[in-house]
């Protein structure tokens, strides 16, 4: 009897039982016996001196336990970590996590009422007085880095945090005399992640132990860092992540507010609650992208590149928080993409300014680097009169280079970029689209259209220790996993890769049924709480599969070496006479003598014949770190329609081909694939952080912060090659963040191909109806910008709302 | 402070609140009804959305006081006890969800999408569901799963009952 395989079945979630009756376990559902609610005032101004905080009115409403300012936390509230300091020389300032005496950015916290109801708490912080001195709101990075500029942080006496090089190849001998030289200058404008669950934290305190809840990605890191950040004992702090509503790397962070809570538990000796607002999140959880890039790629005549340069300036905000200042170097080895050329130079700086930080948001330095390179193979294409995809072939990895050492110093394992390409090509009806194209440019019809490529990869799986170790991050990439065979045969597994929506509880029991043959139900996958998962290194940079997943898979080989011996054993037979299949142990060549794991399992409890010096418990630890990172890899294709009367976009059709190596579960890959394209759309199309001149964020709502609803989404057609990674024994690569980091640059480049008879290079994101017609009709200031000015289909009544500024200031 | 008598999944409850208690976290934090998540404070993302004799409202823009003698469903209040809803069960069978913080409110505006419609197209879905934010899925496995549920519940009419 053999089961069908769980690893490639499309197994429908177990997770999805509480999630769509409601069961759920959100950390803002948590009440405690006594529970206490805080509420931050926040700085309603971009910089400023505090020369006086008033809270005594506020301690005098009603319902109100506490009010204290930053100068009450002071001695004891440290700093907010920075985990990455990239350079030996980086500008690293302190980063109270209530400020003291200075505010860098609207919405920063500066004073905290604790009270017995949300209601109260929030009511109370109008009540406080705070006296202000502004300073200079710093907000252009070009402007910031020039001599006399004001300064972010004056005792630094530079906006400058670091600058970080890196060169491959004889650049010079690339771009002297070559016969093409392009010279581009794109922005990756600034995001808000926005996962649907806003952050929350609850800290209980029992004598002197801390429990601390919170709607975070990574409880194992943020326990280390709230313990070295508070001086609270490590083994004293449990952290769990109970059901985490999405995180997309906003909710890999240390938040000022987790340090707030757990220091007022401390100094309460009460349970405190805090749940941020939307409002509040818009201008508080960190942002992501914010880059200006300026290119040079050097080809040949016949579009073979000889060098690319690539110069940054990275929005750092007001602040480098956990992995702020590296979020632009992953990039750094992405810029080449599947491209071979003879020579390479990268410069980044990390510019401050008064924002709110930024740091990894979904992608994390790829999707900026993939948009870079991938814009510039169309402005080859068309500087050449070539076809896009021709361009890109004559230039990329062919299938049978890998493993491949690109010129950024990565070694590409494994990929096929003709046959994503092939596939893709087809699926889109390229040829029919292009000759549509012709035909509409041909009769000058109002509505052109465009075709879009982007044929990408990754770096994922994060990752190798000794990779992270030279490029000065302060941990490793290792994850850990473990297995307990139970009494009864049940098994529970133990991650220490913290999901937040997905799916590891389907995938990680889809991969122990397979390995050591027992029913898919028969698996529990535990993870999120440090008392239960005491080692790991969480979910982020499309890890989880590529890195715990193998953890996992080492883990289950481990409890398999066990239970042979226990069997052998128990069948009087010798160890390597035994065979392991479906579950069950048996004598090669006398299948009638067999145990099976459950068998063995409960054998080993009872521990009443067990083999010499075998420890009666079943079960495994195993910790892998990878040797090399992952490297997905995929063709996207775009059709847009573009209306040059209004400078409206229209997304005809999307066709994704992504190789993500071998699938466990097809089902939970085409959903990543969908989400990821969403969110990179939403990039080229319709969201973006605006600050006014006074450096006040406008966009602090969903009303003003566009993220796409379904009416703004076209339908994808998706499909998948199957180029296994070599680099690990699943065979997997990673999908998280695949989709997001493709479709920017698809979707830009195809408005850009509608527009080209127009004489259009390029459109400044997100490319609103006002820029495409702006572009169309040659360009011209922009307008200053006006929040809520995407509008899709499904946005109606967007451009309305453009006047209607929100103010963070104050903000419960 | 205003009292309020209000049905939520079946049960009455009658309760002192303050006039400005909104409908969202009266269900929560009063009533422990922690299955409506919110979302955001503009209602904008549609998290909350709840079910108020029949139609959809984001219960974040409704007082607890304005629910005054009226029959409120919440996610929790779907299903007969046994089985799920045909919106719940299309949502796990076409992979609807991910994180699932949107997908209460998701189901509930459906709900009242099918309602008025029993057999939307598409683009119909996507624009009855534009009230409703998700940042996981994208979307499609969304319209596939309400389509699939209206053709369930068109061929067995019965189980839309189960809404009450």
């Amino acid at each position: 009897m053999t089961a069908a395989p769980e690893i490639g079945s499309a197994r429908l979630r177990s997770e999805d039982a509480r999630l769509i009756t409601g069961r759920t376990n959100w950390t803002d559902n948590i009440q405690l016996p006594g529970l206490l609610h805080a509420a931050f005032l926040r700085s309603p101004v971009s910089h400023a001196r505090i020369t006086r905080v008033d809270v005594s009115a506020a301690r005098d409403r009603p319902g109100v336990i506490a009010v204290f300012s930053g100068a009450d936390f002071a001695d004891e509230q440290g700093s907010l970590p920075c985990a990455w300091p990239v350079t030996e020389d980086m500008v690293l300032p302190d980063h109270p996590p209530i400020a003291v005496d200075e505010v860098r950015y609207v919405g920063e916290p500066v004073a905290v009422v604790v009270a017995r109801d949300r209601y109260a708490a929030a009511d109370a912080l109008e009540a406080i007085d705070v006296d202000y001195e502004t300073l200079p709101p710093v907000l252009d990075m070009e402007e910031a880095i020039k001599e006399g500029a004001d300064l972010v942080h004056s005792s630094k006496g530079t906006n400058k945090s670091y600058e970080w090089v890196f060169s491959g190849g004889d650049v010079d001998a690339a771009f002297r005399d070559a016969p093409v030289l392009l010279e581009r200058r794109y922005v990756q404008q600034r995001l808000i992640p926005s996962a649907m669950e806003p952050r929350a934290v609850v800290c209980s305190v029992v004598g002197d132990e801390y429990t601390l809840w919170s709607a975070t990605q990574i409880p194992h890191i943020l326990r280390l860092m709230l313990a070295m950040v508070t001086g609270i004992p490590e083994h004293r702090l449990r952290v769990i992540a109970p059901d985490v509503g999405g995180g997309f790397g906003s909710k890999l962070q240390v938040y000022g507010e987790e340090v707030a809570c757990l220091l007022l538990a401390k100094r309460l000796g009460r349970p405190v609650k805090w749940t941020e607002s939307r409002s509040e999140g818009n201008a508080t959880v960190h942002h992501g992208r914010d880059q200006i890039q300026r290119l040079s790629l050097a080809s040949d005549a016949d579009g073979r590149i000889r060098g690319l340069k690539v110069d940054l300036l990275a929005d750092m905000g007001a602040y480098l928080m956990l992995v702020t200042p590296g979020v632009p170097l992953l990039g750094a080895f992405m810029f080449n993409g599947i491209y071979k050329m003879d020579a390479y130079h990268f410069k980044c700086a990390g510019i401050f300014t008064t924002k709110t930080p930024t740091d990894a948001y979904r992608g994390a330095g790829r999707p900026e680097a993939t948009f870079a390179i991938e814009r510039l193979m169309d402005e080859l294409a068309d500087e050449l009169s070539l076809d896009p995809l021709e361009v890109r072939r004559r230039n990329w990895i062919k299938h049978e280079e890998f493993p491949y050492e690109t010129i950024a110093g990565l070694t590409y394992d494994s990929g096929n970029y003709e046959a994503a390409t092939d596939k893709a090509r087809q699926l889109f009806e390229y040829d029919k689209l292009r000759a549509e194209q012709a035909g509409r440019r041909d009769r000058g019809d109002p509505v052109q259209l465009g075709i879009g490529v982007s044929t990408f990869t990754e770096m994922c799986g994060l990752a190798p220790s000794r990779v992270l170790g030279s490029l000065a991050y302060g941990a490793g990439g290792w994850e850990h996993a473990s297995v307990r065979m139970l009494p009864t045969g049940k098994v529970e597994v133990v991650t220490g890769s913290s999901a937040h929506g997905q799916g590891h509880e389907t995938a990680w029991a889809q991969i122990t049924a397979d390995r050591l043959g027992v029913p898919f139900e028969d698996v529990r996958v535990l993870h999120g709480d440090t008392s239960i998962s005491p080692k790991g290194m969480d979910t982020y940079g499309s890890r989880s599969l590529a890195v715990g997943g193998v953890a996992l898979y080492n883990a289950c080989d481990k409890v398999i070496d066990k239970a042979r011996r226990i069997a052998a054993h128990m069948l009087e037979a010798d160890e390597s006479d035994l065979e392991f299949a479906n579950g069950s142990f048996s004598v090669r060549g006398v299948p009638d003598q067999a145990r099976s794991i459950q068998e063995v399992s409960l054998a080993t409890f009872a521990a009443h014949d067990l083999p010499e010096g075998v420890e009666p418990s079943l079960d495994s630890d195993a910790t892998h770190d990878p040797d090399n990172f992952s490297f997905p890899h995929g063709t996207h294709l775009c059709a847009a329609e573009v209306d040059t009367e209004t400078g409206f976009v229209k997304l005809r059709s999307y066709v994704a081909v992504d190789d993500v190596g071998k699938v466990v579960n097809p089902l939970i890959v085409e959903g990543q694939v969908h989400g990821g394209l969403a969110q990179g759309i939403a990039q080229a199309l319709y969201e973006e952080a605006v600050y006014d001149a006074d450096g006040n964020l406008t966009t602090t709502t969903m009303a003003d912060y566009l993220l796409p609803s379904a009416a703004d989404l076209p339908t994808f057609t998706t499909d998948r090659t199957e180029t296994p990674a070599t680099t690990n024994p699943l065979g997997v690569k990673g999908v998280g963040e695949a989709g997001t980091i493709a479709s920017t640059p698809a979707v830009v480049n195809a408005i850009v191909d509608a527009l080209r008879p127009y004489g259009v290079a390029d459109v400044p994101m997100p490319c609103t109806p006002e820029r495409v017609w702006r572009a169309l009709r040659g360009g011209g200031p922009e307008p200053s910008p006006q929040p809520g000015a995407g509008g899709g289909l499904g946005s109606a009544g967007s451009a309305d709302s453009a006047d209607s500024t929100g103010s963070a200031g104050g903000a419960a | 402070m205003p009292r309020v008598s209000v049905e939520v999944d079946g049960v009455r409850y009658d309760d002192d609140v303050e006039p400005r208690l909104l409908l969202a976290h009266y269900l929560r934090d009063r009533l422990g009804k922690v299955g409506t998540p919110i979302g955001c404070d503009t209602s904008n993302c549609g998290a909350c959305t709840v079910l108020m004799d029949g139609m959809s409202v984001k219960s974040c823009s409704v007082l607890a006081v304005q629910a005054e003698g009226k029959d409120v469903t919440t996610i929790e209040g779907l299903g007969d006890g046994q089985g799920l809803h045909p919106l719940q069960r299309a949502f796990h069978e076409e992979h609807a969800l991910q994180c699932g913080y949107c997908t209460p409110g998701m189901i509930m505006a459906a709900i009242d999408l099918l309602k008025e419609n029993a057999d939307p197209s598409e683009d119909e879905i996507r624009e009855g569901l534009e009230g409703n934010l998700c940042r996981c899925t994208g979307y499609q496995n969304i319209v596939r799963a309400v389509r699939r549920a209206a053709d369930d519940m068109r061929q067995s009419p019965a189980q839309e009952e189960v809404t009450r």
